[in-house]
């Protein structure tokens, strides 16, 4: 078995990845503080839905769309662009679910019923995965006061369309991206495709491409949160941040973070350009970028002290979104796995 | 000059000198002398003043005529350190006098910085300059000095005023390393053999015109030398499944009954760490040629250090008893580190290197966090003190 060789991409911004990303930044910024995030824990959620009419008016559910179908015909390096500031803000979206996952998967079918009512954001779809397999199963993800308009059933090859179907959301980890559990009895199913397996892998693959760059997301706020916080902070007559058991750890978690944020554009890359190396680049990013997440969360947590653990700070939110992201859409261990498989150094029998 | 002005430079250098019937030095005097060396240095000084990145252009065509190269890794010192120095603050007599037996290999430079008593705390060096007349008298101890028993030339740095604060009082000279005062020793390291020198300077002369910069700035000098270490270790371009990883996929790849659960979570781990390594040095190149300053270096070198440890001790743990294995101990005194063609052991050991030499990662922990995180910096007791009042 010979490796397969690295695409060669650019791993730079461009224009237009800098201005999508700071109009997404902008809206998130009005629609979704981090001081309205908590209202999710406690049954109150007035970002979701706001948020959702923010990002249809930015054109962002139709990012992945084909320009023939209402959608932008954009790449994986644009909708990268959007989750890792869905991440930076731990904000509720049913962006990855419907926008990347539902969505890739029609458009690798050549769906053109669905998809355009996906493109223009009226309605949102999620495919009916267990929230940890890489492989279909019997729970949604879905969005509090959003839930999804299309659910898409697998069922051996085929893919059916449900609608109807009574879903009831379960108390979660993450509550930015809680989970349902759903009950299909009298719901109305249509079939999308025969033989959809390998479209479903396509969007599974997207999806775990492009959750590493929203956990970039999260652990850049993590840090930079973190960073302007010790060097405000006053113990012992001087800044915390001056301490150099404090300054090791920074200096280590930035070198992660930059080497995750550099995995996850590679991993976007080879997705935008549908490149060989695409399945290798996304579990190196995906086991790589999960870590460095709740890494870099649990270190906010810890170095912030005690207003690190209250109810009142931010830092809780990414953590929990972190820690549930790093078992969304396949573990670590899941794609360090599925990686020896593709690089020949497997398991031992 | 374009790419076709530059390519036909090549070629007419190539016909007037063929490489077949050409002496290799007369052949690498010739490609100086056309300014195709380095093209990014100026002309009259073996460059054309072109970008930086058209050098590959030419280095390509060069080897694709079969013609003889300048060995670049046994003068790498030199070629990295020394020559980027020499043409930033050199006089226009000491660029002519040095640069061309530099680049053609004919002198071999080593680097005199290190000392017992100033690793990380390079500023704090004690190596003494007086002058005397128009010449230094230089008295001190050098250490770590990769080269040093095959090098004509050195570049050091001395202090030259103890009454001044540490920064403030050393300067930077060209020493010649055959001068008598000059006395170089091996220094055995943990691998049994001597990849490195100890440099012992007693009475050691070096004329004033083989100052590089004015008395009192050694250290800005020195800054210059340091930086350009710091983009030759952090900007290279690095293949897949590259460095310490490469030997321990190719064990597991061929001996299956070595396998273990816990080895190959290492090893997983391992391969996504320098696949990760590898594409943070593709953007960091990416954004050195776009002109983006990258800040990347350091952190880099701090991945290089704990990535060739974890991995070269996993290669131990996973060949067990052949882990054990050590060919042997004698003192051999290589002109370059190669990590290959060796037992795992000699890696595992070597690699320990790898977190200390060219900056620690203590220190280059310090780096990051001050100069590319703005956190406070340490307290710096001994920063306006006169050198000669500090506590040693």
């Amino acid at each position: 078995m010979t490796l397969t060789p690295p695409a060669e991409v650019d791993l730079l911004a461009d224009d237009v990845e800098t201005d999508l990303r700071a109009s997404v930044r902008k809206v998130l910024d009005k629609h979704a503080p981090p001081d309205r995030l908590n209202g999710l824990y406690d049954g109150t959620d007035d970002v979701s839905g706001p948020l959702w009419s923010a990002f249809v008016e930015l054109g962002l559910p139709g990012l992945l769309v084909p320009e023939s179908l209402g959608g932008a015909g954009a790449s994986a390096r644009e909708a990268g662009a959007v989750l890792e500031e869905i991440g930076r803000a731990a904000a509720p979206s049913p962006y990855l679910t419907s926008s990347v996952v539902a969505t890739t998967v029609l458009v690798a079918l050549g769906d053109e019923t669905i998809l355009p009512s996906l493109a223009s954001g009226e309605q949102t779809a999620a495919l009916l995965v267990r929230p940890t397999a890489r492989q279909h199963g019997a729970a949604a993800l879905t969005t509090v006061g959003l839930p999804a308009d299309v659910l898409l059933l697998p069922e051996g090859d085929a893919l059916y369309a449900v609608r109807g179907a009574t879903v009831t959301p379960v108390g979660s980890l993450d509550m930015t991206r809680p989970l349902a559990t759903v009950d299909l009895d009298g719901a109305e199913r249509m079939l999308v495709a025969e033989d959809a397996s390998a479209a479903i892998d396509a969007g599974l693959l997207m999806g775990a491409g492009l959750l590493a760059a929203e956990q970039v997301g999260v652990a850049r706020w993590a840090l930079e949160t973190t960073i302007g916080y010790l060097k405000e902070r006053r113990q012992f007559g001087r800044v915390v941040g001056g301490f150099q058991a404090l300054k090791h750890r920074l200096a280590d978690l930035y070198a992660e973070v930059e080497q995750a944020d550099a995995a996850a554009r590679y991993a976007a890359a080879t997705l935008a350009t549908g490149d060989a190396d695409a399945p290798i680049a996304v579990a190196v990013a995906a086991a790589f970028c999960s870590e460095a997440a709740v890494h870099a969360a649990e270190e906010a947590i810890q170095l912030h002290g005690g207003i690190g653990m209250t109810w009142e700070h931010p830092a809780h939110l990414h953590l929990k979104r972190a820690k549930a992201d790093a078992l969304l859409l396949g573990s670590a261990e899941a794609h360090r796995a599925a990686l020896a498989v593709l690089v020949d150094l497997p398991a031992p029998s | 000059m374009d790419e076709t002005e530059l390519r036909s430079r090549v070629s007419a250098l190539l016909q007037e000198h063929p490489p077949e019937s050409t002496e290799r030095l007369d052949f690498l005097h010739a490609r100086f002398d056309a300014g195709l060396a380095w093209v990014h240095f100026p002309e009259g000084l073996g460059g054309l003043g072109l970008p930086r990145g058209r050098q590959p252009i030419v280095e390509k065509a060069f080897y694709q005529a079969g013609a003889p190269d300048n060995d670049p890794r046994r003068i790498g010192i030199g070629l990295g350190m020394a020559a980027p120095t020499i043409l930033a603050f050199g006089t226009e007599e000491q660029k002519q006098r040095y640069l061309r037996p530099l680049w053609c290999g004919e002198e071999v430079w080593c680097q005199l910085f290190s000392e017992p008593g100033a690793g990380s705390d390079l500023a704090g060096l004690s190596s003494r300059a007086m002058l005397d007349g128009d010449t230094w008298i230089v008295n001190g101890q050098k250490v770590w000095t990769s080269s040093a028993h095959i090098a004509d030339r050195a570049i050091m740095i001395a202090r030259t005023d103890p009454d001044q604060p540490k920064h403030a009082g050393l300067s930077y000279f060209i020493l010649d390393m055959h001068d008598p005062g000059v006395e170089v020793r091996p220094l055995r390291q943990i691998t049994g053999e001597a990849e490195f020198n100890e440099v012992f300077l007693t009475d050691a002369r070096i004329p004033d015109s083989d100052r590089l910069g004015e008395v009192g700035e050694g250290w800005k000098v020195a800054n210059a030398t340091l930086s350009n270490e710091r983009v030759a270790i952090g900007g290279g371009a690095f293949p897949r499944e590259f460095g310490m990883v490469m030997n321990v996929a190719e064990t597991w790849r061929t001996r299956p009954e070595l396998r273990t659960p816990e080895t190959h979570e290492r090893l997983l781990r391992g391969w996504i760490d320098t696949e990760v390594a590898r594409i943070t040095a593709t953007r960091l190149r990416q954004k050195l040629a776009a002109g983006v300053p990258g800040p990347e270096g350091s952190a880099m070198k701090l991945s290089f250090a704990r990535i060739n440890q974890q991995l070269s001790a996993l290669e131990v743990d996973l060949l067990a008893d052949d882990g054990l294995r050590y060919e042997s101990w004698e003192m051999r005194r290589p002109t370059r580190v190669d990590f290959f063609g060796k037992d795992a052991g000699y890696r595992y050991l070597r690699a320990k290197g790898n977190s200390i030499e060219g900056g620690t990662s203590e220190v280059l922990r310090n780096v990051v966090s001050e100069r590319i995180l703005g956190l406070p910096t340490e307290h710096r007791v001994d920063k306006d003190v006169p050198w000669k009042d500090l506590p040693r």
